[in-house]
Formats: structure tokens, sequence, C-alpha cells
């Protein structure tokens, strides 16, 4: 399975990464994998505040569907709307195209609760 | 023993390639102390006997077949071409399970999505779900829907005052655990949905109303989005063929009884919940679903889809618990549908447009009686000099089912009846009613 | 099977056609105001024959019980005897109205009063609700009425279900519409309830357990008794899902063993065509303790007559009027014909059908509880390296035969689920699984035949991703 070593992680297989002062999120190669050819993502609206562990969204296969949880709280400031004409995104690119929410963390102390990717690497891998 | 095949050969066979010398060794897991009780229910009898006796308790009934029938009220006599229930009950439909393996049932896949199709296209919406239990249930799925929509924060949803009264009693049932309030307006509806506000998660309007009225919906929709809400019209299929759909109107989701489409009445069910959305609620939608697919040949086939809403998939997180369709009900109603089609359709509708305002004229003529105003389609209120239980009794003894005596719901309404006429009605049944009014209340 | 691709009713529809001839109008015209009037109906146009010719040829696109076996787990897909649509296309049933009255519809009060009296003495319930649409529905009204009864008792605080995690997706789907959450309770290793787990999770925070006996694995609750008094000392209540009645109807009844309220399936155990999807029945019934909150109107007998009346503490009306009548009328004329006596051997019929396969079908399927079944066992599709249950379906239809049920219960992995019924004979099973054995082998030997089943079905496997990515709901011309 594919990491991405500038991100951190979730235990549930979400993946966070700097990008200046705000944070970018989405799922890991392992949880696309997981879910199979993905069908639909619901992503929450801009603007929406949320708290770390909270669902943000959906993504959904043909057979299953999973929420998505915040890896820290924040406000959303852009979603990908790539991904409602091409869910596939996520499947082929899940660091980069199939990136999902943006937002700027409100308490941005939140990141070194997350799994760095050697510890995300271990944890999945006992999956 | 009937209905099962294997002999008492049979079942020695079996036993001793499982292992044991009786089928009490099959339930040694249930409690000894429980297991055999006595039921104290007959013993089976043969299909002749059974046969016999419930077609003694069918004769015991007042069925529309034996009279002149003018009662609707949420259950309608309409005509029920021969083919409907000839092609329907076909054993590979009547006995097909849910199309779960799609290449093995493709017939009734494409049926679904025919009528998908042709319900959408009927109530001027996107898609059409591939059905749920009754009207009742699907106007209220469809107002959990609106509520859920909101995220729970909008706890009003304003309902008409003449909605079917056992359809309010539905929706309480579905909202027991909710904490939402059921407000009704009456009046034009224009002016009662400019009322609504940032609270209020929805506004119903029933399109006919409990007592048959149109009313006009322009301006309605635009109201009811200004506040943020959701616009949800539940309507008769029936007068679709008609007039203008909910959808040109501006309705977000749209619910229906489709029993009249090519169902019997059978004492209230099984119905036909029909439910519509638009675009953007399609994925919020509870039911069932059939969509286009094609295989690996590129031949076109017809799949259940969207299922990742499903209670199978979403569990506690799914949008409904709801698992079946209304399957063979479902099956009859794109069967009529399509043996009237877009002309047959329309003329039903006409035919009970101008016998139900036929009708209004003559009986309005008998003395003592008045129709209350306004546009109606196929019901319409009759104000009557005596109370309307003991009129209808009356007739009901001669074979005339007059309507429905509003007070069944009302009690203070004592002299009011509910009277539906349809393509099924002659001028002659028409005229029978309005000399029996006129005789039983000289 | 009919090969041949059917045009759908648009492609065949001509202008100016009609399938109905109708009456012409007796009576004066009446205008219509233009402002009402829809200026377009976009519905096809087919002649009568067109219509016939396209849903027979429809028809033979489907398998069913009438012209294939269907071993589904958990869906008691046995034979719908005609003699139940016979009883119920009487005209005298079809054209009843449910608001005529009770004076002048005695004969289908009568009916549904002789339903519920049967199906009581099946459950040994103090009353029972016939109104319930589907086992769905039937499972809102229980987990409704409660809820209910810990209201009115006054206690707010037990919003938590418990509910073993090889329940069906309807169970907790049930609670979320009844603001519930849920608690889930492991299986042990022999699949039955862990009965650890069930005493850790039980407070005063619990309104009850949701229980499939049998369960979904085909297995009977062992602990079921133990299970139900520890419930009721929590002061929960316990709700029995009656999915798999065919196994146990006329052997035990539920009330006996702790239940308080459950729903059956009627167009399961009680043979009521599944008609491609429904409708069905999900009577519900209840022991004394919660009898008054069933949901109404129900059939009552006062002296001769029959009426319908209200439980005085109805959680209320599950949908208009009484219930899917036209379904009980069949129902009532099995359960008539089968008798007590019948129901029992019923029962033992389904349990010896589905013992025997599974001993013939181990041979080469590992079977998850290896324990005598009920009346279904799960079997795993994992036989050879890179086939899928999935695979095994689909090749099972090319043999003829509906798959069994797939990839539930969720808690075994490439799970087979196969329910034989009572109504199949010796020989039906014996090739049924002389095939099985025969997929066992080709999976080792030939597994392409495997994952490119089926063969000779009018569709191959369909692009369901393709087909959940950009939806098509409608025909669009």
């Amino acid at each position: 399975m594919n990491i991405d070593k500038n991100a951190r992680y979730n235990v549930s297989h979400e993946w966070a990464r700097k990008d200046g002062d705000a944070v970018v999120t989405g799922i890991s190669d392992h949880a696309q994998h997981a879910l199979g050819d993905i069908v639909y993502v619901e992503l929450p609206a801009v603007g929406k505040a949320l708290k770390k562990g909270e669902t943000f969204g959906v993504v959904e296969s043909v057979k299953a569907a999973s929420d998505m949880y915040m890896p820290m709280s924040g406000t959303v400031t852009a979603v990908n709307d790539a991904l409602s004409a091409d869910p596939a995104l996520v499947n082929r690119e899940p660091y980069a195209g199939g990136w999902m929410i943006k937002y700027t963390p409100s308490n941005p102390a939140e990141w070194d609760q997350l799994l760095d990717p050697a510890a995300y690497e271990a944890q999945a891998a006992k999956e | 023993m009937p209905f099962i095949a294997n002999s008492d050969a049979d079942r020695a066979a079996m036993l001793a390639a499982i292992g044991v010398k009786s089928a009490e060794e099959l339930f040694l897991d249930v409690p000894a102390a429980k297991r055999y009780p006595e039921l104290g229910l007959p013993k089976g009898i043969s299909e002749l006997e059974v046969l016999r006796e419930v077609d003694a308790m069918a004769a015991k009934n007042v069925a529309a077949n034996a009279c002149a029938w003018f009662m609707g009220a949420g259950a309608y006599n309409h005509f029920i071409p021969a083919l409907v229930p000839a092609l329907a009950t076909r054993g590979e439909f009547l006995s097909a399970y849910t199309p779960y393996q799609p290449e093995v049932s493709q017939g009734t896949l494409q049926a679904i999505f025919e009528y998908q199709s042709m319900a959408a296209a009927l109530f001027g919406v996107d898609t059409v779900n591939a059905s749920h239990y009754d009207g009742a249930t699907a106007l209220a799925e469809a107002v959990l829907m609106a509520y859920n929509h909101a995220g729970g924060a909008k706890k009003r949803v304003m309902i008409p005052a003449a909605l079917h009264p056992e359809y309010k009693e539905v929706l309480k049932t579905y909202f027991t655990a909710f904490d939402v309030s059921f407000e009704e307006w009456s009046g034009e509806p224009k002016a009662a949905a400019a009322e609504a506000d940032a609270s209020v998660a929805c506004f119903v309007t029933a399109y006919p109303d409990f007592e048959g009225r149109v009313a006009d919906l322009s301006g309605v929709a635009d109201a009811v989005h200004a506040a943020g809400a959701l616009f949800i019209v539940h309507t008769d299929p029936i007068m679709l063929g008609l007039l203008k759909s909910p959808g040109e109107l501006g309705a977000d989701l749209v619910t229906a009884e489709g029993q009249a489409l090519g169902n019997a009445m059978n004492y209230g069910g099984p119905f036909l919940g029909m439910m519509g959305a638009t675009q953007k609620f399609v994925r919020k939608m509870p039911g069932r679903i059939v969509g286009q697919a094609a295989d690996h040949e590129g031949r076109r086939g017809f799949v259940l889809t969207l299922s990742a809403r499903e209670q199978h998939i979403r569990r506690e997180k799914a949008v409904s618990n709801i698992c079946s369709n209304q399957g063979l009900v479902m099956l009859m109603a794109t069967i009529y549908l399509e043996a009237l089609g877009k002309q047959g359709l329309k003329a039903v509708a006409k035919l009970c447009w101008d016998k139900a305002h036929y009708a209004a004229e003559v009986l309005g003529k008998v003395p003592g009686f008045a129709v209350a105003p306004g546009t109606f389609f196929k019901e319409f209120v009759l104000k009557t000099p005596l109370p309307a239980e003991e009129i209808a009794a009356k007739l009901a003894r001669r074979c005339v089912v007059a309507g429905l005596p509003l007070s069944r719901y009302y009690p203070a309404r004592t002299h009011e009846l509910l009277v539906c006429v349809t393509e099924m009605n002659t001028k002659a049944q028409i005229e029978l009613l309005a000399s029996s009014l006129a005789e039983v209340t000289r | 099977m009919n090969m041949v691709p059917e045009s759908l009713a648009y492609e065949l529809s001509r202008p100016g056609r009609v399938g109905v001839a109708l009456p012409a109008s007796d009576v004066p015209e009446t205008a219509v105001p233009t402002g009402l009037l829809r200026d377009e109906l976009a519905l096809p146009e087919l002649d009568e024959l067109t219509v016939v010719r396209h849903f027979t040829r429809l028809s033979q696109k489907n398998f069913s019980i009438d012209t294939q076996y269907y071993p589904l787990g958990s869906c008691t897909m046995k034979y719908n005897p005609k003699a139940n649509d016979r009883a119920a296309l009487n005209p005298n049933w079809s054209n009843c109205h449910p608001l005529v009255g009770d004076e002048f519809s005695q004969g289908a009060l009568e009916l549904m009063w002789r339903l519920q009296e049967g199906l009581k003495a099946t459950g040994g319930f103090a009353g029972v609700s016939l109104q319930p649409a589907a086992g769905a529905q039937g499972e809102l009204a229980g987990v409704l009425m409660i809820h209910n009864y810990h209201v009115a008792r006054g206690d707010k605080k037990r919003t938590k279900m418990l509910i073993p995690d090889s329940a069906h997706g309807t169970n907790p789907a049930t609670c979320t519409m009844v603001g519930m959450e849920v608690a889930t309770i492991p299986s042990d290793a022999q699949g039955g309830v862990d009965m650890d787990a069930l005493k850790a999770a039980l407070d005063d925070t619990v309104a009850g357990i949701m229980i499939t006996n049998p369960s979904t694995l085909g297995l009977f609750e062992r602990n079921i008794e133990e299970i139900a008094k520890l419930v009721h000392a929590a002061g929960g209540l316990v709700y029995g899902d009656g999915a798999n009645m065919n196994a146990i109807a006329g052997v035990v009844r539920p009330v006996d063993l702790g239940v308080d309220v459950m729903h059956y399936n009627l167009h399961k155990t009680f043979s009521t065509p599944h008609g491609g999807g429904g409708p069905g029945v999900g009577m519900v019934g209840a022991a004394p303790i919660l009898v008054d909150f069933l949901p109404g109107p129900i059939a009552v007998k006062k002296g001769e007559k029959y009426a319908s009346a209200m439980p005085p503490k109805s959680i209320g009306r599950l949908k208009a009027f009484y219930g899917n009548f036209a379904v009980l009328i069949r129902a009532y004329t099995y359960l008539r014909m089968l008798g007590g006596d019948g129901l029992r051997r019923m029962a033992e019929n389904a349990v010896i059908n589905a013992n025997y396969l599974k001993v013939l079908v181990e041979k080469a399927y590992k079977v998850k509880y290896p324990r005598r079944c009920m009346h279904e066992f799960v079997a795993m599709g994992d036989v050879a390296e890179g086939v899928r249950t999935l695979d095994i379906a689909k090749r099972l239809i090319d043999y003829g035969y509906h798959p069994p049920t797939i990839y539930f219960p969720l808690i075994v992995p490439e799970a087979l689920m196969i329910e034989p019924t009572e109504t199949e004979s010796k020989e039906t099973l014996d090739a049924f699984a002389e095939v099985m054995l025969k997929i066992a082998e080709e999976a080792k030997t030939r597994p392409e035949l495997l994952r490119e089943a089926p063969h000779n079905t009018p569709v191959g496997r369909l692009d369901e991703v393709a087909a959940a990515r950009c939806p098509i709901l409608c025909y669009r011309g």
C-alpha cells in the first residue's frame, strides 16, 4: 500500500497534509483499495465547522458505504468538485487528485495526535 | 401432507444420511420443556374445503361489483383491464424473488425501470423509486427525508388540514421518536406557504385534497423555497393524466397512492406508495431503485442500484429500514400505464372529471342537497339535509353506496358526504343515486 | 429463458395507439380550466397485443419458484400454492372497500380475526396485528412498542437497543427510525450470542434486545431462555425477528421462550407470493406485557359479530386502512390447509431437508458452524484460489439454479446461505448438491468458467460500478 510521507493519518484511514495554514484531507490508499470501485463521494458544504472525529462525508462503492471522519477540527474552505463527475479519482490518486476537503484547523495541536506515516503503515498492516 | 413431496421412505433415507433416527433429534437445541406445545389449532383441511370456507366469507361483504359505487376516500373503484391481472399473475412474475441476481431477473428489473420512467413523467420529476408500501407511508418517508435534509434542525412540518385523516395518523406514528410538530394549514396554499419560515422543514400539500378539491398551486413553491423549506406534493396518479404535474409546479418531492393504476381495492391493501424526487434528492430517497447498465458485451440490462443508501449496507445509518417494495402491485400499475398509455390515461381522467361534474350538477339539484364550492377532480363534498350516516346506511341496503359520511373521521361534520365518481359509474347510476337520495330524505 | 433483447415500452411506442378501449362518455362534457391542464404527458402508446407480448417475453427472462429451485437462505422460497391465489382473486374480495363500514364488511373482518387467532396460537401471543406491510414494518412496530412501553412507565433513559452482529440490516436501521442507538453484541465461536458480552452490555439504558431465532446463521439460539431472563432482569424487553419461523413453527412458541414481541414474514413462512419484491406482510404478535401497544386497527369479535378496534395504548397506525388484505387471504388459506399438525410437519421437513443438504454440500464446502442446523446453513465459497462466492453463485445459474444468498450474514466471509425449504423433493436436493460439488471441482481446474459465468442468460454480469457512478434511472428518449 502506498503511503504519503508528507501526511499524517487517522486510525480510520483518513490522511491530513499541511498546505500553508490550511489542511487537506482524503482517504488513504489502503482505504480506497478496501472499498473497491468508488461510485460516489458525499462532501460537506463549504463553511461547515466540524470537530475532530466528526463525520465530514461518506464514500460509497457498489456494495459498501463508509463514513469519513475529521482528523482535526476546522472549518471547511474548499471541497474537491472534480469528484462528483469522476469519483474514481479517489481510487487512482488517493493522495493527489482524489483529495476531498480543505479546511482551516481550529486547534493546530491536534496534528500531533495523528499517526505519522510509519505508525500508520504498521497499523494498517495489522488489518 | 400438502406441498411436501418427500415420502416417508425419502425421509428415512435422509435421516440416515444425516445420522439421526428421527426428526425429533434435530430439535434437541429447543428447550425440552417448551418443545411441541399443543397449539390448539384445527387439523388441516383440503383445498376444496378451504375455498368453500373462504368464498363464503367473501360473500358476506358489500362489494363494488354488486352496487352502484360512489365511495373513494383513498381507495378507488377504477377499471382494471383484463390483461393486467392476466399478465401480472404469470408464475414467472408472481413467484419470482427480489431481483438481487440481475442476470436472472431482467423481467422484473426492466418492468421496474419502465415503471420508474412512466411515474417520473407523470409526476414531472427526475426520479421515482420502485415503490413504497402505500401513499401514507410514502408521504411519511418523504417528510422524514425533508427532516433529515435539514439535519433535524427544523422541527416544524406544515401539513394540509384537508389531508386524509389516516395519513395524518401514519405521519404521527412515523415521527413518534422525533421532536417535530405537525401544523395544519387551511385556505389557499399560497397564503399558507407564505407563513413558512426557517424553522419549517417542509410544506406539504395534497393535490387533490381529501375533500376532492384541486387548488391553484402557482407561487407556492417559490414561497416555500424562500423560507428554506422543501415543497412536498401528495397527488392522484389518475388526475395527472389530465392536470399539470407537481414537478411543473415546483415540487421537490412527490408522493401518491397508486392503487388506482390497475389494482383492486382489496379491502385496503396491498396498495402502492409512489415516491419521486428531483435530481438533488436522488441519493437520499429510500427504497429500491433500478438503473440501466451494460454487460461486457455491451448488452443493455437493468440492475438494482444506489444500494449504498439501503439498510442492508448502511444498517443503522440507512435513510430508512425499508427492504421490500410492493413488487407485484407496482407491476400491475406498469402494465396498466402501458396499456392505457398517453391517450388512454387522459381519457380515463377526462371521464372521471366529466362524470363527477355531471353528478355534482344533478345531486346539487336534489332538494336539501348542495355541493361544497371549489374546483374538484373526481370527488366532492355533498351537504345533506339529514345526517349523512343515516342516508348512507339506507342507500347501502338498496345496493347504492353513496359515499363516505365525513362524520366517520370528523364527528361534528354530520351532514356531509364525500362522493366519488369515476369512469366506472354510468349516467343511469348517477341518476339512481340522485333519485335514491331524494326518496330517503323526502 | 428468453435470450432475445426486449425493447423498452417507450421504444415499442407508436403515436396514436391505445391498448384499452374505453366506453364513450354518457354524460355532457365539462370544460377543464385551461390553467390546470397539462401540456405534455410522456407515456408510451402501445396496442394491446404489443403489451401482452412485451410482458410475456419479459416474464420469460425471470427465474421464479414456479420454474427453478431457489435455495435463498433466510427468504424461505417455498412453493406458493395456487389455491391461495384462487381464494384471493374472488371478485367479492377484490371489490371490497375498506371504509364501507363494519356492518357491510363482516366477511373481511371475520377472515382477519380468524387469521389473527391462528397466528396467535402459533406464537403463544396474547394479541396480533396484521397491519404491517412488510417484515421491516413489523420491526418498526415492535421497536415502537418497546419504546412507547418504556415512555409510558416514565422511563426515558432507555434509548439503546442490543443487536447481535449477525442481524439483518433492517434491525439497526429500524432502531434509527425510532431514535434509538444500537449496541452490537458479538457472536461466540459456536455462532450464538456471546453471553459475556451481553451481560457487560446490560444496564438501565437498554430498552431491549432484537434477536433472530433461529439466527441468521441457521442455528437455534441455545441460550435463548437465559438471554430473555437477563434482559428482563435488566428491565429490557425482547424483540423476536421471526424471519426464520419456518424452522420452528409448530415446534416451539416464541413467547414460551421469553419473547415479548415478534414479527413474522407471512411472505416467507406462510407461502404468500414474493411477487418480484413484494407485497409482503409483517404480522406483529405480542406477549401480555405489550399487547395493548399493538398497531391498529385490528379485528375483534363481539358476540357473533366482528368489528375493528384500536388497542388501548396502540403505537398508532402504520399505514392507511387495515393492511395488505389480499395477502392475508392467502396466508389464511395456507394456514387452514396446513392446520396445527401441518405446521409442525412443515418445520420438520424444512429442517430435515437443510440438514440432509448440508451433509452433501459439506463434502466440498466448509460449513461455518458444523453442528446441527435448523432450516438453513451457511457454507463458505472459498474453495479455490482466485474464486469467490460471487463466482460460484453465477456459475450455479448456468446449471439452472437461482444462487443461494451470498455475503450475508456479514460475520461469515464468502458466505453462501442455503435454505432448501420443505417443498423441495429429495431428488432436487441431490441434483443441486451434485452441481455444487461439480462447481467446486471446476473452481480448481477451470476457474475461468466461474469467473465468466453466467454464460446463457439474456445479459452477463452487469457493470454495476458504472451504473452507480452515472445513474440512468429513467428512459430519456
